[in-house]
């Protein structure tokens, strides 16, 4: 009977959060505006989840690339079709890698640090204070990172797939001799702007909303002890990048189903 | 001071990444390259396609003068149409060019190549291939093959 009885509280609670997340959603949504007339603010965001994630991004971007030119050749060779590497490595990277990757590092990496910023803030009191000088916290702390989010993550994503590319043509053509001529031509005939490349940036473009939100709203509706802030930031690591995942199933069905 | 020094760190990293999506847009995709402007459209009619797909690169000479832009079947004869979009500055292909479907190498991806005609009338914009010839299928040349070999073991 206990069982039973904690599955409806954990259902209860989980609807009722979502719930929270919606509201909370539409409040920024809301104050959206006013964020972006004190733009100041956003800018200073985006260096805070933009700027300071670009090393992983770049980091990460390369040695993915480096990695896929090195297994696409392999692959590649036995088929005698190395000449296609070039498009392999920018499909992969332009439809999903690119995207997705740099989603997850930016939810570990952007995500946890507005978690643990806001319901820290909560924690101290910071936005209890804030409404008593009628300071709305979700327009003052919440819907600049939420704008921020929102435009850092799909220029990283750009970003880490040009490093990526970058990263094949240096394992492709300068270490293991594909014709750079051959890896630039066949990437340009079979990438479509519209088909493959919009499509990735409108895929991260609904990862950084997706990202953003669960990272801001997991911040402030965190238990404000410092226990609730690192659960809090947990949860949107562990949320976010599920969320991720999930969307980029569902957007990857629907965008290349009917191709 | 501080901000000013933040404010130069986020213009540059919007800088990077538009130049990013220019670089995706232009150098790794083909923005210039798959949307023919101006240019006319002719139309072959093959009794089987293969595996020719929309957007394939129609050749003379082997160099592309233009995309298929759309295969369809003929409602009355069953044969396949295929639409091609020939560039503007080819405007002098020969009444009698012979258009036949290839394919790039052995396993290759198929094209549209055209073989030019000694007529002194040149096609227009709506005008049909008298000329043409079908995909090679490797299937059926297999089977051929097979069939002929058979039979020559029989004698």
């Amino acid at each position: 009977m206990t069982g039973v009885q904690a599955l409806g509280a954990w259902c209860i609670a989980a609807v009722a959060g979502l719930g929270r997340a919606g509201l909370f959603l539409y409040a920024t949504l809301t104050s959206a505006s006013l964020a972006l007339r004190r733009f100041g603010l956003v800018v200073q965001q985006v260096y805070a989840v933009g700027v300071l994630t670009l090393l992983i991004i770049v980091v990460a971007g390369l040695f993915v690339g480096m990695v896929l030119g090195l297994q696409g050749y392999y692959t590649l060779v036995d088929f005698g079709a190395e000449s296609q590497l070039g498009l392999v490595v920018a499909l992969t990277l332009t439809r999903e890698l690119g995207p997705v990757l740099s989603a997850l590092l930016f939810a570990g990496r952007a995500g946890s640090a507005l978690t643990a910023e806001i319901g820290l803030m909560k924690a101290t009191e910071q936005l209890a204070a804030m409404e008593m000088m009628a300071v709305d916290p979700v327009a003052r702390v919440v819907a600049p990172r939420f704008i921020a989010g929102i435009i850092a993550l799909p220029l990283l994503a750009a970003m880490f797939t040009v490093i990526g590319v970058f990263g094949g043509h240096f394992v492709g053509v300068v270490q293991l001799g594909v014709d750079a001529g051959v890896y630039w031509s066949s990437m340009q005939e079979g990438v479509d702007v519209y088909d493959d490349i919009l499509n990735g940036v409108i895929k991260s473009v609904v990862f950084g909303f997706a990202v953003t939100w669960i990272a801001v709203f997991e911040g402030y509706d965190a238990t404000p002890t410092a226990e609730g802030v690192s659960r809090a930031t947990t949860r949107t690591v562990v949320t976010a990048s599920l969320a991720v995942l999930g969307l980029d199933y569902l957007l990857t069905a629907l965008m290349f189903g009917e191709v | 001071m501080q901000s000013k020094a933040i404010e130069m760190a986020v213009g540059l990293f919007v800088l990077a990444g538009i130049l990013a999506l220019g670089m995706l847009a232009l150098r790794i995709g083909n923005l210039n390259t798959t949307e023919i402007q101006g240019g006319y459209t002719v139309y072959g009619r093959f009794v089987n396609v293969g595996g020719l797909n929309v957007k394939a690169p129609v050749t003379m000479a082997g160099v592309r003068i233009g995309r298929v832009t759309g295969i369809h079947v003929d409602p009355d004869d069953f044969n396949a149409v295929v639409a091609m979009r020939i560039e503007k500055e080819f405007d002098n292909i020969p009444r009698d060019t012979a258009a036949s479907i290839l394919t790039a190498g052995l396993l290759g991806a198929q094209y549209v190549g055209l073989e030019p005609g000694g007529s002194d009338e040149f096609l227009h914009d709506g005008d049909e291939f008298d000329l043409t010839q079908s995909a090679v299928v490797l299937e059926q040349l297999i089977g051929q093959l097979i069939f002929s070999q058979s039979e020559g073991g029989g004698q």
